[in-house]
């Protein structure tokens, strides 16, 4: 059938992979035909993504990626692949006033350094093959200015920043490099603590659409990105808001 | 932990609201200063200095300034 946004014959590593954008991602691509290596912390909730997947063939590793020993024997036991999804994250909502060295550290080293750290360890593997694809999930508020996220935005920020320059440097090698930037999507990250259902309600009310977006949405966004329907599409991020920056 | 400290550091959120508004008793969602970042404030101010993670709800479900206080001290 045609497709030309098939997946198939492609191996796809997804970090994050045990909830939100990152299951979701997994579970579309191996529908797309795709062989999945997933990535997470949680042992009990990657195993429910790995369960959801489509297809054999799939691959499962625990791994912590601030640990940079992590990231090194999960490069070292996967596969070649023909795309990355760096998609593992934290949220981070904090008044400017309030935030100390120990949130920045934690925040930009879950955002920002460990994918940088882990796109290095492919590469240096040679693990990713020619033509691949990396999509890094940065945010809307890589635009910046919702109160509260300073810290996440400049994070997601610096992964957009990133994602530019190894889109130059990576072309030599025909690699694709492009972010996704979500706004709200319905996923355990923003559900963590400070916003209650109400403040979820007002802030949903403001989207042109009228919702926040469900995890698949993203994901069929970075799938359009890793596709070969995207080959001539590198340093792109694509927008995935609802219609939010209209505003 | 002691009560008007409390106050004070919750008070210490505000900029127009006088501080000698604040007491245990202030029904605090009704101040016209009180807004969704000053609660963000009070929650980040309460991990702070108290070492506890408030969610949202802790805060929209407390009337009084004292409400707040004892969910935090229970979970001290």
């Amino acid at each position: 059938m045609y497709n030309p946004f098939s997946l198939r014959g492609k191996t796809i590593l997804i970090t994050g992979a045990s909830s939100g954008i990152g299951r979701s991602t997994a579970v579309e691509c191996s529908r797309l035909g795709a062989r999945c290596v997933i990535t997470g912390r949680n042992a009990e909730r990657l195993q429910q993504t790995m369960d959801a997947l489509v297809g054999e063939g799939h691959l499962q590793v625990i791994a912590d990626l601030a640990i940079t020993e992590e990231i090194d024997s999960l490069v070292s036991g996967i596969p070649a692949i023909d795309g990355l999804v760096n998609n593992a994250g934290v949220g981070f909502n904090k008044p400017i006033s309030f935030v100390s060295q120990s949130d920045l550290e934690r925040v930009f080293q879950a955002n920002t350094f460990a994918p940088m750290l882990l796109t290095k360890a492919i590469l240096r593997k040679k693990k990713l093959n020619k033509q691949g694809s990396i999509v890094f999930t940065s945010s809307v508020s890589a635009f910046g200015s919702n109160y509260g996220r300073s810290v996440y935005g400049a994070s997601k920020s610096a992964i957009m920043a990133y994602m530019h320059y190894c889109a130059r440097e990576l072309a030599e090698k025909q690699i694709r490099v492009n972010a996704v930037h979500p706004a709200m999507t319905e996923t355990p990250l923003i559900y963590s603590g400070t916003l209650t259902e109400e403040d979820r309600q007002k802030d949903m009310a403001q989207y042109p659409l009228k919702r926040y977006a469900k995890p698949e949405e993203i994901a069929y966004a970075i799938i359009y990105l890793l596709s070969d329907a995207a080959s001539w599409t590198t340093g792109t991020s694509l927008i995935v808001d609802g219609g939010l920056s209209l505003l | 932990m002691e009560l008007n400290e409390f106050v004070a550091h919750f008070a210490e959120q505000f900029d127009e609201t006088d501080a000698s508004v604040f007491t245990p008793e202030t029904v605090f969602h009704e101040l016209d200063e009180w807004s969704s970042l000053i609660g963000l404030s009070v929650i980040a101010m309460v991990d702070e200095e108290y070492g506890i993670a408030l969610k949202g709800d802790d805060v929209k479900s407390s009337v009084t300034i004292e409400d707040l206080f004892n969910k935090v001290k229970a979970r001290a």
